[in-house]
């Protein structure tokens, strides 16, 4: 037990059960629509709306976009709905810098959407397809976010 | 979009960000002490997702002839090359910096977390530069 609480210091169960939600939230949508629900597609389906160059008008965007959104109100609202009935319903706070947030937002964005795919694309639906190209993917950005957050907390202290 | 293929997509939106804030992984803080090596549950978190995903997309096809609400089952193959591997890096490395994924952007703004916003604008913004450097 004692090596399980140095993993986990916050205790375990609320991770698997999370993952398990997170899980049947994509596989619901699966079974249900037939659609592979990754997170990242929704931040170029959107610019769709107002960018017309060809890029971002691309069927497989504008084809997608409304029930994309969709999707992503159903994210907001799945949490507004633990914040309210299962946590304190206090406003959550993150201690980090907002340029952080910013700078670390938008490599997240550009990389995502050159790699076509985040931690749920490539890793929740692509791991879960079997597809090896998503394993790869998957390994590499666990290996620069690691050398990242070393480097940086490293830096900033 | 029909009616009721719109609420079964919300429907398993919320199942996603219910999840998505129960792991906890709505918070900035619990990712990069994942990425410090300092709490695996992210691991948990991931690893539990897989095994239902998997689960779903290899019996669900096998078991019916459609989706319950649509005439077809998507795929969405992944290939390996330079744009996926400089892009996985390069989201690897802003996910490093402000330990904040698409995923979890978006579902913070449900806990109340505003501060988020900055990230939700930084993904935004990325998304757009990438879509306007490439040419089709």
């Amino acid at each position: 037990m004692q090596s399980l609480s140095s993993l986990f210091p916050l205790g375990w169960q609320h991770y698997l059960v999370g993952g398990l939600l997170i899980g049947s939230g994509a596989a619901l949508l699966f079974v249900l629509t037939g659609r592979i629900g990754g997170m990242s597609t929704v931040f170029s389906s959107t610019w769709s709306y107002l960018v017309q160059r060809p890029f971002f008008q691309q069927a497989r965007f504008v084809e997608s976009r409304r029930w994309r959104l969709v999707y992503a109100l159903g994210l907001i609202l799945g949490a507004l709905l633990w914040w309210q009935g299962w946590a304190d319903g206090a406003p959550q706070h993150t201690t980090l810098p907002w340029w952080q947030l910013l700078l670390g937002g938008f490599f997240v964005g550009y990389g995502a959407r050159l790699g076509n795919g985040c931690t749920s694309g490539h890793g929740i639906c692509g791991l879960g397809s079997l597809q090896w190209p998503s394993l790869l993917a998957v390994l590499t950005f666990m290996a620069t976010g690691f050398l990242a957050a070393n480097l940086f907390a490293r830096w900033l202290v | 979009m029909n009616a009721l293929r719109a609420l079964a997509t919300l429907a398993a939106g919320m199942l996603f960000g219910f999840g998505l804030s129960v792991s906890t992984m709505v918070r900035p803080e619990v990712v990069l002490s994942f990425l410090n090596l300092n709490d695996m549950g992210l691991m948990l978190v991931m690893g539990g997702a897989v095994a239902v995903v998997l689960l779903a997309y290899q019996f669900a096809p096998r078991v019916l002839r459609r989706p319950v609400l649509d005439d077809h089952f998507h795929t969405h193959p992944s290939a390996w090359n330079q744009g996926t591997a400089t892009g996985a890096a390069l989201f690897g490395l802003g996910w490093g910096i402000c330990g904040v994924c698409p995923g979890p952007a978006i579902a913070a703004l449900g806990t109340g977390n505003l501060e988020l916003l900055w990230a939700l604008a930084g993904i935004a913004l990325g998304a757009l530069v990438q879509g306007l450097r490439e040419r089709v």
